[in-house]
């Protein structure tokens, strides 16, 4: 640790939390490249939270580079955009980093389709009306790039009786690996600046806060550099410590106060976008395009060519591992950053639109070696580890015991987000993270079981 | 790729400190304290140390072997016991005595409850309170430190026949011809005759007591050498401090005479030993940060009322093993708030 830290502690959530290597000098200094078409583009029906999208496109139609192929259902759902121009080759089910199959659009681009995007529609965003911004941000097929995938218009409409007076913009890649957002913010500042200023004026809030870890001061510098004094976009930077990123814990960074026990960020009147969010929103919004391209990190021991690629939502992991060059050792591929990213089971599992990284793991890492099991010692680490004041140790015991239902009404499971510092710092190398997971699911059914 | 692909769960890293970590340095903050041991009290006190360890590890394989729990041993907890055991036996304690309570405090104190991480108290001191009942002349008879020949020639007692009484060490101490010894340790001198032992002294172990609490000084090094690798709660040590000067320290401004200096009360008979490497167990002690002060404290009230108003010139074990069952109690009162809990309804929902 640099010694200056200690005279520059930046603000920071009270309790818990983790510094695990951080692993982003692989790729850090390394400028977004583009990523060529694959030969199939898998375009999944459902990318985001809520309502899977239903398409609008038949077998054998041509598609244009940016042309929706799939309509909203619903609220809570976004369209989809086809990634190339080219050919729907077919509507069929297509494995899912989640496990099951689930529906996609299979788009194959022909030969020498160019990255120009023919379908668009430009409006002075900044002077619509707010409804029409949601509108737009709906259309675009916006969701949340950070991970969590859910459709940024919902979270723009305050439900009756509340106000949002403040958009948190959420710069803190608190995953190791991943450096997508921080390539993101130094290289499309005005995007992301742009992005601020059209979800502030959709959702009706007077000011914004950026929240940004301290190891990312370079960001901070190039945003701070953009602004006018007493601007109504603010930059602070944050301590650098997992998981600073989750939005429960930097709205306490920020702001000192806490979301309540089953509420949301609207009950304090916040919105929370991720940077990568706001960036593509300030990108695609004035000229009235889809999201079809994100920034993706590929990391990790197995990689040969680690970087930041700008991907076609729809290319098979597959194929960017081929582009990036991957080690034969290569035996794990986790989407997303390691603390909470899931393995895929294969590379067929095209990129998505929450996918925020692929880290490549190789055998012989040690992270990988299997550690044996030891009852708990109450040693009280995963104690201090929770950011969520939860008491792991304890929850672990009665799921030992299958009692789920003690664990939600007495030790507040449902509080737990899943963030994996418990079983990060566990000494007996309890698999806590999944115990709790597993509880939740099944007292998720519960009540569809008794039915 | 030429590898099959696996699936896990997140989180995918780990940080590298195990269990068997965290026991195996334990014994390690405790090697410098057995050895002074030795060089105290000579073989016997070795004698003593490898007894209730090869004792304490074999029962432990027994009752692993037993409950179909593989080889325990290598999660190293049970050197920790013996070793422990024998720190808190007085250097000329019959050895089958010793084996006996190591016995007792792995199979009653821990393999009964379903071994590591069940156990409710602290097993060294289930052992030692067992013994401490059931031959209550060899626990308390104490012999001098640094005897010339200690290195060649057990105490007499040490070698004593299984089943039979020990023969007395008075007249072997009477030969040894030491000046000024008498057999009372300095708490026993404090409580009974008023005389203090100087706080030097007891820092560097020149007095008389159990095998292992002598030096105050190495004893607090081992401890601070685990709160630095982060592997001992310093809340629990502290708590202990903390709430042991919370009674000595008015009973010493009142009347200096009668009662003893919390100095003399922090590095006499085993506080020291208990507050570090005793109370400090994980598994016996409560899990919430606020559990282990209260936890620690309470094992330091307890300490210093039985010392000074009860029968025994020491307390430390059975304050310590009255703690570690109000330890879960302690626990749940302290629960920490949750993130964004509002308000705590009735019923404990």
């Amino acid at each position: 640790m640099n010694i200056l830290n200690l005279f520059r502690r930046h603000s920071t959530f009270p309790h818990g939390g983790i510094h695990p290597l951080e692993h982003k000098e692989e790729t850090v200094g390394l400028p977004i490249r583009r990523l060529p078409f694959a030969s199939r583009l898998v375009v999944p029906l459902s990318q985001h939270k809520g309502a899977p999208a239903k398409a609008l496109v038949k077998v054998g139609e041509e598609v244009v580079r940016g042309e929706p192929i799939a309509e909203a259902d619903g609220h809570v759902s976004v369209p989809m955009h086809s990634p190339a121009t080219g050919r729907v080759a077919a509507i069929d089910l297509w494995p899912t980093a989640e496990g099951p199959k689930a529906p996609a659009i299979i788009v194959e681009p022909y030969d020498g389709a160019s990255q120009q995007v023919l379908y668009e529609d430009p409006v002075d965003v900044l002077n619509l009306a707010p409804g029409e911004i949601v509108q737009r941000v709906k259309d675009a097929g916006l969701v949340g790039l950070g991970g969590a995938a859910f459709p940024s218009h919902v979270k723009m409409l305050p439900p009756a009786g509340k106000e949002i007076h403040t958009v948190i913009v959420n710069g803190c890649e608190c995953e190791p690996y991943l450096t997508c957002d921080h390539r993101v913010m130094l290289e499309h500042t005005d995007a992301l600046l742009k992005g601020i200023l059209i979800a502030m004026r959709a959702t009706g809030a007077g000011r914004a806060l950026i929240g940004i870890e301290d190891n990312k001061m370079d960001a901070v510098l190039a945003i701070a550099q953009k602004l006018a004094k007493d601007d109504v976009i603010e930059v602070k930077a944050v301590e650098a410590k997992y998981p600073q990123g989750a939005e429960k814990m930097l709205i306490e960074s920020l702001l000192d106060e806490q979301i309540p026990e089953g509420g949301l960020p609207v009950d304090l009147g916040l919105a929370v976008y991720n940077v990568g969010t706001l960036a593509q929103m300030g990108g695609l919004l004035p000229s009235g395009r889809g999201l079809i391209e994100r920034v993706v990190t590929v990391s990790g021991a197995g990689v040969e060519r680690p970087g930041n690629y700008l991907v076609p939502i729809g290319t098979p992991v597959g194929f960017l591992l081929h582009e990036a060059g991957v080690d034969a050792e290569a035996n794990r591929v986790i989407l997303g950053g390691p603390m909470m990213g899931m393995t895929v089971a294969s590379l067929d599992v095209p990129i998505t639109k929450g996918v925020s990284g692929i880290v490549v793991s190789a055998a012989g890492d040690p992270h990988q070696s299997e550690r044996k099991v030891y009852p708990c010692i109450k040693c009280s680490r995963c104690v201090e580890a929770c950011p969520m004041r939860l008491n792991p140790s304890m929850m672990a015991q009665l799921a030992q015991k299958r009692e789920y239902e003690r664990m939600d009404s007495e030790f507040h499971l449902n509080q737990c987000f899943e963030c994996g510092c418990c079983a990060y710092v566990c000494p007996s190398n309890i698999p806590l993270t999944q115990y709790f997971r597993i509880a939740k699911a099944i007292n998720r059914e519960r009540p569809a079981m008794a039915s | 790729m030429d590898k099959p692909i696996e699936i896990r769960t997140a989180p995918h890293l780990k940080r590298p400190q195990s269990v068997e970590q965290i026991m195996r340095n334990v014994v390690y903050a405790l090697i410098p304290v057995a050895l002074f041991a030795v060089w105290q009290f000579g073989i016997s006190a070795l004698a003593l140390i490898v007894t209730t360890t090869l004792v304490a590890m074999l029962t432990e394989r027994f009752f692993s072997a037993l409950a179909g729990r593989g080889n325990t041993l290598t999660d190293w907890s049970v050197v920790i016991t013996g070793m422990l055991l024998a720190l808190t036996l007085p250097p000329g304690f019959p050895l089958w005595m010793a084996a006996v309570a190591a016995f007792i405090g792995v199979a009653l104190g821990k393999a009964l409850f379903g071994g590591l991480g069940f156990n409710v108290m602290n097993p060294a001191l289930v052992g030692r309170a067992f013994v401490q009942a059931a031959f209550p002349v060899a626990i308390t008879t104490w012999t001098p430190a640094f005897g010339p020949g200690r290195f060649t020639e057990f105490i007499p007692s040490t070698l004593a026949m299984p089943f039979m009484k020990p023969e007395s060490v008075i007249p072997w101490i009477e030969a040894l011809n030491i000046d000024g010894f008498t057999g009372a340790t300095p708490l026993a001198m404090q409580k009974f005759q008023q005389i203090s032992t100087s706080s030097t002294d007891l820092l560097f172990g020149n007095v008389v007591g159990s095998t292992g609490e002598a030096s105050a000084l190495l004893i607090l090094l081992g401890g601070l050498y685990l709160t630095f690798r982060r592997m001992l709660d310093w809340r629990i040590p502290v708590g202990v401090f903390l709430g042991a000067a919370l009674v000595a320290a008015p009973l010493w401004l009142m009347d200096g005479a009668q009662y003893p200096s919390p100095i003399f009360v922090f590095l006499s008979g085993g506080l020291m030993l208990g507050a570090w490497f005793m109370a400090s167990d994980m598994v016996a002690s409560p899990v919430t940060p606020l559990g282990a002060l209260i936890y620690g404290a309470l094992i330091g009230v307890l300490t210093v009322v039985i010392r000074l108003f009860g029968g025994l010139p020491e307390g430390v074990m059975y304050a310590i093993l009255l703690a570690n069952a109000a330890s879960p109690l302690i626990a749940a009162w302290t629960q920490p708030r949750v993130y964004g809990e509002t308000k705590r309804q009735e019923g404990g929902a």
